[in-house]
Formats: C-alpha cells, sequence, structure tokens
C-alpha cells in the first residue's frame, strides 16, 4: 500500500483532527477527576489559590484526620463497604432468581408481572421516600442496614438484566438436564449459573455502584450520623455553615476511587452488561 | 417503559417451553411451581416495598398533614397543588431542564458515538474508558465535585475564564447560571453512557451499507443522515424515554450542588418534593406533588413512545 499520495495524507489529517478534538473533549471529561484527586492532597486554602494547583500536596493525612473528628469517617466508610457489599451479595441472588424465572419458564402471568416491575421504572423514588420512612418508623428499623437494603433488593434493572443475559441459554441444555432426572433447583445452579459469569459480574459491578452512590434512601433512612454511609455524611458536611473544601474534597474523593479502579478492571464485562439490558433487542 | 414495550414485541418469538410435559414425571407439580418460587423473593420484596409504598402515598395524598395530626382533606393537596406558584416554577424549571439539557447532551452523545465507532479514529480504548469514567462517579461526588470547581470567587472555572480574558461568572449563586451549572454536570455525568448505547447499535450496522452507499455515490453526510440515523432509532428512543424519565425525577444534582436555589432557580419537583416532605414534614401535600410527577411521566412517556411507533 502505497504511504503517500493525497488519499494518504487525507487519511492521515482526518485522524490528527478527529483524534485531536476527541483527546480535547477528553480532557474536559477528566479533568474534574483529576482536580479532584490533586484537592485532596491540599487544604482549603490551596485548593482555592491561583492558579488551580496540579500537583499533589501534603496534606492528605491532614484532612482524613479532620474528616475522622469531624464525621467519624472511618466508621462512614465501613459502613459503605458493608452496605455495598451485603447489597451486592443479597441483590445478586434476589435479581438472578427472578431473571431466571421469567426468562426460562412460561408461566400464568409472566408477563403482567414483569411488565409491572418495569413500569415502577417511572414512579420516582421520592414519591415512595415518604411512606416507606413511616413503614420503617413503623417497624423499628429506622438507623438499622436492613431499612437501607430490603427496599431496593429487588432491583428492576437488575431483574433485566439477568432476564436478558439468561435468555441466550439454548432451552436444549436444560431439557437434557431434565431428562437426566436433575431437578429445577439443580439445573439452575449446575447449568445456567455456570455459563453466566459475565452477566454476574456487570450485575456484581451494577449493584454495589447502586449503593455505594446511593444517596436520597440513606439519608432518610439513617437518622444517626454513626450509621451514615459515605454520600450521607458529604451532604450533613456541606450543611455545616463553614464548609472545609479540604475535608469535603478528600471524602468525595474516597467516594470516587474505588469505583474508579474497580470500572478500569471490570470495563469490559460491566460495559457489556449494561449493554445488553439496555439494547439488546 | 421502552423495555416494556419490548418485552410484548420481542418476548413471544423466543419463548421458552413450558418444563416437563404432563405426567412425565412424578415432580410435575413442583416443576410448575418452580417458576413461582423463582421469581417470589424479587416479587414478595417488590410488593412490600415498592408496590405497598406506591398505594399507600395515595392515600397519604387524600389528607392533609400537620404537625402529627391528619385530617381527611380529599383532592384539596391537588387543589392546592394547581394554586401552588413554587409548584409551577419548580414543574417549568424541570420542564426547562429537560428541552435544554437532554437535545444538547444526546446530540453530544451521537457525535461522540459516531467519534468512537470510526475507523479514523485511534486510542479507542483509552477514549472509551474515559468518556465512561463520569458514569461510575455518584451523583453526590460529582455535585460536591462541581460545586466546587464552579465557586465564584475562587473556583478553578472562574480561573479558567479569566484567562481567556472572559468576566467571573456567578455559577451557583445567580438564577440563570445556577440552572447552567446543573446542566453541565448533567451533561457531564450522563454523555458517555448515552454514547456507549448509541456505539453498540453502531457497530451492529454492516459495513457493507456504508460501501454501497459510497460507491452510489452518498458524501459522508448523506451516509450519517441515511443510514447512520435510522439505524440508531430503536436506542434514540430508548434514551430519549430514559432521559426524560431520569430528568423529571431529578433531584440529587440540584439538591447537592445548589439546595434548589437561590431563589428557587433550580428546584426541581423532585427537590420541592423532598423539602415539602422532610423539612416541613408535610407528608400529605409532597405525595400528591409525587403523584402529579408520575401522572406528568407517564404522559409523557406515553407520547414518545407513541410518537416513535407512529414514525414507523
Amino acid at each position: 500500500m502505497a504511504r503517500t499520495g493525497p488519499a494518504f495524507r487525507a487519511t492521515t489529517r482526518g485522524q490528527v483532527l478527529l483524534t485531536g478534538s476527541l483527546l480535547v473533549l477528553l480532557a474536559f471529561t477528566v479533568a474534574p477527576l483529576y482536580w479532584l484527586l490533586i484537592a485532596s492532597t491540599h487544604n482549603q486554602h490551596d485548593i482555592f489559590g491561583r492558579p488551580p494547583r496540579l500537583l499533589p500536596g501534603g496534606e492528605l493525612g491532614t484532612n482524613l484526620t479532620h474528616l475522622q473528628t469531624s464525621v467519624g469517617f472511618g466508621r462512614v466508610v465501613i459502613n459503605s463497604l458493608l452496605l455495598a457489599t451485603t447489597y451486592t451479595v443479597l441483590g445478586g441472588i434476589v435479581c438472578t432468581l427472578a431473571g431466571y424465572g421469567f426468562a426460562k419458564y412460561r408461566f400464568r402471568g409472566r408477563g403482567f408481572l414483569f411488565s409491572v416491575l418495569l413500569l415502577a421504572l417511572v414512579v420516582p423514588t421520592q414519591l415512595t421516600i415518604v411512606p416507606l420512612f413511616k413503614l420503617m418508623v413503623n417497624l423499628g428499623w429506622l438507623n438499622t442496614y436492613q431499612a437501607v437494603l430490603l427496599p431496593n433488593l429487588a432491583l428492576p434493572f437488575g431483574i433485566f438484566l439477568m432476564r436478558q443475559s439468561m435468555r441466550a441459554l439454548p432451552d436444549e441444555l436444560l431439557q437434557a438436564g431434565r431428562i437426566d432426572g436433575c431437578g429445577e433447583l439443580g439445573l439452575f445452579f449446575r447449568v445456567a449459573l455456570p455459563t453466566m459469569r459475565p452477566a454476574l459480574a456487570a450485575l456484581a459491578m451494577y449493584l454495589f455502584l447502586f449503593q455505594w452512590n446511593d444517596f436520597l434512601w440513606p439519608l432518610v433512612a439513617l437518622r444517626d450520623p454513626s450509621s451514615y454511609t459515605i454520600p450521607v455524611a458529604l451532604a450533613a458536611l456541606t450543611g455545616s455553615s463553614d464548609i472545609d473544601y479540604g475535608q469535603l474534597l478528600t471524602g468525595t474523593a474516597v467516594a470516587a476511587v474505588p469505583m474508579a479502579v474497580l470500572f478500569l478492571f471490570l470495563q469490559k464485562h460491566f460495559v457489556s452488561g449494561m449493554l445488553a439490558g439496555a439494547v439488546k433487542q | 417503559m421502552s423495555l416494556a414495550l419490548r418485552e410484548r414485541s420481542g418476548g413471544r418469538g423466543e419463548a421458552p417451553t413450558r418444563p416437563a410435559g404432563p405426567g412425565r414425571r412424578p415432580g410435575r407439580s413442583t416443576a410448575r411451581l418452580a417458576p413461582y418460587l423463582f421469581i417470589l423473593p424479587a416479587l414478595a420484596l417488590f410488593a412490600g416495598f415498592r408496590l405497598y409504598p406506591i398505594g399507600w402515598s395515595f392515600v397519604l395524598s387524600l389528607y392533609h398533614t400537620e404537625g402529627m395530626t391528619q385530617s381527611w382533606t380529599g383532592l384539596g393537596n391537588y387543589q392546592r397543588l394547581i394554586h401552588d406558584p413554587l409548584f409551577w416554577k419548580a414543574l417549568g424549571n424541570t420542564a426547562l431542564i429537560l428541552v435544554v439539557q437532554v437535545p444538547v447532551m444526546l446530540c453530544l452523545a451521537l457525535g461522540l458515538s459516531v467519534a468512537l465507532n470510526s475507523a479514523l479514529l485511534r486510542w479507542k480504548p483509552l477514549f472509551r474508558l474515559g468518556f465512561f469514567l463520569p458514569v461510575v462517579t455518584g451523583l453526590v461526588t460529582y455535585g460536591l465535585m462541581m460545586g466546587a470547581l464552579l465557586n465564584q470567587d475562587s473556583g478553578a472555572v472562574n480561573w479558567l475564564l479569566g484567562l481567556v480574558g472572559l468576566p467571573e461568572v456567578h455559577w451557583l449563586t445567580d438564577p440563570f447560571w445556577a440552572k447552567v451549572s446543573v446542566m453541565l454536570a448533567l451533561t457531564w455525568h450522563y454523555t458517555g453512557y448515552n454514547a456507549v448505547i448509541y456505539l453498540a447499535r453502531l457497530q451492529g450496522i454492516p459495513d457493507e451499507h456504508y460501501e454501497a452507499a459510497a460507491v452510489d455515490g452518498a458524501g459522508a453526510w448523506r451516509r450519517f443522515w441515511h443510514i447512520t440515523l435510522p439505524g440508531l432509532r430503536p436506542a434514540m428512543l430508548l434514551t430519549v424515554v430514559l432521559s426524560t424519565i431520569g430528568t423529571l425525577q431529578l433531584f440529587d444534582e440540584p439538591f447537592i450542588m445548589t439546595g434548589g436555589g437561590p431563589d428557587n432557580a433550580t428546584t426541581t419537583i423532585g427537590v420541592y418534593l423532598y423539602q415539602t416532605g422532610f423539612r416541613y414534614f408535610d407528608f400529605g401535600y409532597a405525595s400528591a406533588i409525587g403523584y402529579a410527577l408520575v401522572l406528568i411521566i407517564s404522559v409523557l412517556g406515553l407520547i414518545q413512545v407513541k410518537l416513535a411507533k407512529e414514525e414507523d
């Protein structure tokens, strides 16, 4: 192939132009996150210094110590980790079981029940917050983990995601298992589940992300600062009259970094899983 | 909503068969029960923590709440809603964000997905990673981050504007710019997500279509108009419906960045509902606001799906 001539030059010019403009756009996208990371290592004065600091400073430890004294940040991070992990495991079980049931059986009421699940998506979270709050008060569950976890375990998107993935599983495989005398639960565990690893990875990532970042419901359900999750604790910090941005942005970075790292590792599964849920026809 | 539609249109063809034919083995009745047992945990949780509160909030919306006491008011809360200027303002703010931000974001996502799909682009994995990174950043996280960046006196954005000779902008304290700030934050957060949805569809359009069109003398613009856009239709409907629902329910970003201010300029219906319920503890009125929102979302969603169908 000729590597010179007008056609090649046009192509390289296009390449440079396109790649260059996307790089600029990428810079705008990533810059805020980079700035956040840097900000977490400076004190308030330097964070808002001019020009903005572009290299890490030495205040990360101080910021973390301040966070610990003002909102008990260590406990808050543990709360977030515990809640997100438990939610991922329990929600994963509930969504996978339901997704399998909807995908691999034909039964009376299937279409109706599934539509009800999906139609609930148009109901804003804020609407159910008031009665849910009253329900938790009546049950005496305010400030408990189960109050935060239970309402969202049957996450419609998760069920939808698993149902879409389970559909790809050939029915012949299940029938063969049945002829061999395998029970329905056995089929689920020994035939269906082992083929679902990529989908399960996507689901787990999605559920963890959902709980880790969820704000409104934990804000309402958790009234005691020692049970706060990271987003709730950060929101509480902004409520004080004299906000210390060193603390605030360090806490914000602590919330963002684990998710970014998790995403880097599970990127492929996560994006393809999201897409399977979103656009598979 | 579009998902529900898809279920109806696509579900039949590959519907699985009922396990175990009649009387084939003694376990027949358990096999019949099996699907219900699989979906039981999800249904029970869903009924208890979603459907029941949805019903309860309707009952609540018929009561007047004052302090600890409740009194029947029938449609009183809904009548109050119609004459409540703040509700209309919140509705207007929400509608403005919907009408301005969603089209801008989706056009950006469209351009981005076409660029990401282009054979001319180098370092694709890097770009895919970078543009998707905001999606995994939590709402509170990026709300706080944006708030600090847009800080009027000392934020980095105003410093950048100063560098190129532009005046300082009162991002979060001016009613107009506060709306712009919320829209900027939303666009930063969700563009990559929509672009990835488009990209997946684009990758499904066969290269031969483009090659054939090129042979027929169609330029880049006509190929985009006649092949790319029609190919993206289902994905576009999906993103429009999802963005509409998401925007109408908008809460976290304005709540974190501006608290609904200044002068209620960024009070969305979601923020107003929360404030009514949990700042003024007027649960009845808050529920009425919620139901008004459900009604608006349902009507808009139905119109969108219907319009999309008619065009087919």
